[in-house]
């Protein structure tokens, strides 16, 4: 398992998606599932550096693992901030107009959509999310 | 992310190049805001952008939202992969492709 720590700040948004493709690459990841990891872990990073420690600063690791039969990947990010399980935001309704539509709430919903799998944990006093994307 | 914008009589087009994400779609959100005024259309060329998450999704839902009142806002040459976000997240009935 590949781990790094990052300060939960959206400035550090590249670089932890940087640390997560050059493992992706790295184990010949389409280009297309890449990109969708990508959105889901900006969805999923900037949700911890927007609520998890707020006002404050803290850390999030990251863990990327493969796995074979059946090949996937699971991405974790785990922070010690206040429990928050996102998962539990209701879905947008991606069926009103445009007027209808209210700014925000996608993110979540295209995490659920793109990942074969997404679980929250608490445990041990730290947020565990873990995507899961088959290969 | 880079922006190379263009103005033609009341049609601004915008060209993004790169990606559009947390920390660079207020870019694109501050040129919008500051240059919209008077605009009937707004041409979003995605030729060159590599990728979209909510946050840019997020500013090409307002834009349309404003310009729904005063024209229109028209995205062109945008991907496969743009265009499956499109499709996911219901944006393909809101947004015009050309």
């Amino acid at each position: 398992m590949e781990k790094m720590r990052f300060n939960a700040e959206t400035i550090n948004l590249n670089e932890v998606l940087a640390f997560i493709d050059s493992k992706l690459e790295a184990n010949d990841c389409p280009m297309k599932t890449q990109m969708q990891i990508d959105v889901a872990a900006e969805e999923i990073f900037v949700n911890v550096a927007h609520y998890s420690y707020h006002p404050e600063i803290g850390i999030v690791e990251v863990c990327v693992e493969f796995e074979e039969n059946p090949r996937r990947v699971f991405v974790t990010f785990i922070d010690s901030g206040r429990p928050f399980n996102p998962l539990e935001k209701p879905d947008p309704d991606v069926t009103l107009s445009a007027e209808e539509r209210e700014i925000g709430g996608l993110g979540i919903y295209m995490v659920k959509k793109t990942m074969d799998d997404v679980i929250y944990e608490f445990s041990d006093g730290q947020n565990h999310l873990t995507m899961v994307k088959n290969l | 992310m880079t922006l190379n914008t263009n103005l033609d009589g009341t049609t601004l087009t915008i060209e993004i190049i790169g990606r559009l994400d947390t920390t660079t779609a207020p870019v694109l959100e501050e040129e919008i805001t500051k240059s919209i005024s008077g605009i009937k259309t707004l041409v979003l060329d995605f030729g060159q952008l590599e990728y979209i998450s909510s946050a840019g999704l997020r500013v090409l839902l307002k834009s349309q939202k404003t310009m729904m009142k005063q024209g229109k806002m028209i995205i062109v040459n945008a991907s496969e992969t743009i265009r499956e976000v499109f499709e996911l997240t219901g944006f393909m009935d809101i947004l015009t492709l050309g």
